[in-house]
């Protein structure tokens, strides 16, 4: 606005009628109806973006020092942003808005694998449970940034960016605890422990991935494994960590993919979708 | 035409630093008038979360609106990806004298093996002598440093 126009005073934004709710694709994307696999390809990616953002939301005011607040909610901030993209996207379909599908799908209906929904148990766990994440994530959005389908595309290379940062925080935490205190280096090595059950599911191909990889829209999740397994270790490594051992078979078979949470995602979406719920049609 | 359109909405700043136009950050991308008369805007955002990008939307269309221009639509692009190397030189000038401090180099330096940190220098001193004190500051797009000589905090606008 020029100095003496005040933006908000002649004109309300009430009077302009807005064409629509913020739109998370762009242009290659506005208006890009999903097909009906990539919806679904899009809906599990973002539902685990907003349902890790809602578990580092808990985090603010709790963080053990204040910059640990402002970082958590700021890597929440960029993974809303991930999922209200991904979610426009899969909702697009059906004719279902991000909101529709962050607020009125009850549990059965979500897609986010297993270690998203875990608790955030204590810093230590949050910190293994972000190092497992970022670092698939960092791998995911690099490969489906070359994808032939140009929303998805789109947002990955996005993302991409934001993600190293946190991975990049992460990893600085993963070493931080690990060379810290002793209680701090026993918390780490059981949050790690506690923490690997639960990769194998984020790297599980089913028919829907190899139907969308094969025509270049999907990334195939078995092919991030090598790359996700050296980046680890090498951070294990430098924290002078066991690697855990023998890939834990109980819960190599999660499957969030297909609808079953484990009881933790309940509570965490009657929190998430409760003011939607009770106020319906309500808009800021 | 769209020249005229394109300065109006130029003029919408960010509501976060508001010393910085959209055109400053690079968020504001094309702005297209059809022989109608119709403008269709393109922003990008900085952030996938970032939430004044909705403030600055609609500011766009208040804007354009109030310039005389009946049929606005704003649309948002993702691709190519916003980088800190489209903030103009003129932007990094102003948000400076502001207190935040630009990226220093290009965002290339921070792919690859070996990544390249920068020195940060205070907007305040000049100094160079300064120390990152949280990765993560009052924004998705700010880191928090103190300057070790004039010790006085500032942000730092990260490269992304």
């Amino acid at each position: 606005m020029s100095d003496q126009h005040d933006a908000h005073g002649d004109v309300s934004v009430d009077q302009v009628e807005l064409v629509e709710e913020l739109a998370g694709a762009g242009a290659e994307g506005h208006g890009a109806v999903a097909s009906a696999d990539a919806a679904e390809y899009a809906m599990r990616l973002g539902d685990d973006a907003l349902v890790l953002a809602q578990q580092l939301g808990m985090w603010i005011t709790r963080a053990p020092e204040l910059e640990e607040d402002v970082a958590l909610g700021n890597i929440g901030l960029d993974l809303i942003g991930h999922a209200r993209s991904l979610l426009h996207y899969a909702g697009s379909a059906t004719g279902r808005s991000e909101d529709d599908l962050a607020y009125w799908r009850d549990e059965p209906e979500w897609r986010n694998a297993w270690i998203f929904e875990q608790p955030n148990g204590d810093f230590a766990h949050t910190i293994a449970r972000q190092l497992v994440v970022s670092t698939y994530l960092l791998e995911l959005y690099g490969e489906l940034s070359a994808s032939t389908d140009p929303t998805l595309a789109a947002i990955a290379a996005k993302a991409a960016k934001e993600v190293d940062y946190h991975r990049d925080h992460a990893v600085q935490w993963t070493l931080r605890l690990a060379h810290g205190t002793d209680e701090s280096r026993r918390r780490m090595i059981v949050a790690i422990a506690d923490t690997w059950p639960y990769l194998d599911e984020l790297f599980e191909d089913d028919e829907l991935t190899e139907r969308l990889a094969d025509a270049g829209v999907a990334v195939l999740p078995s092919t991030l494994r090598d790359r996700f397994d050296e980046v680890v270790a090498a951070v294990l490594a430098e924290a002078e960590f066991e690697p855990p051992t023998g890939r834990t078979a109980f819960i190599a078979a999660g499957r969030g993919r297909s609808g079953s949470h484990t009881e933790h995602l309940g509570p965490l979406l009657a929190e998430m979708q409760v003011l939607a719920r009770q106020h319906p049609g309500a808009s800021w | 035409m769209a020249r005229r359109a394109w300065e109006v909405a130029a003029t919408v700043t960010d509501p976060e630093i508001p010393v910085l136009t959209i055109e400053d950050l690079g968020v504001l991308r094309s702005v297209e008038v059809d022989g109608g008369g119709a403008v269709r805007v393109q922003l990008t955002p900085t952030y996938s979360g970032c939430p004044a990008l909705d403030a600055m939307r609609d500011d766009v269309l208040v804007a354009l609106t109030h310039a005389g221009y009946d049929d606005v639509r704003v649309d948002l692009v993702l691709a190519p990806a916003w980088t800190t190397d489209w903030m103009s030189d003129a932007g990094k000038e102003k948000l400076r004298r502001y207190g935040i401090q630009a990226p220093t180099g290009r965002a290339a330096a921070k792919q690859g093996p070996v990544r390249l940190q920068l020195a940060v220098k205070c907007p305040r001193c000049d100094s160079l002598n300064t120390r990152e004190l949280a990765r993560f500051g009052s924004t998705s797009c700010k880191a928090l440093y103190e300057c070790r000589d004039c010790l006085e905090p500032f942000d730092y606008f990260k490269v992304l």
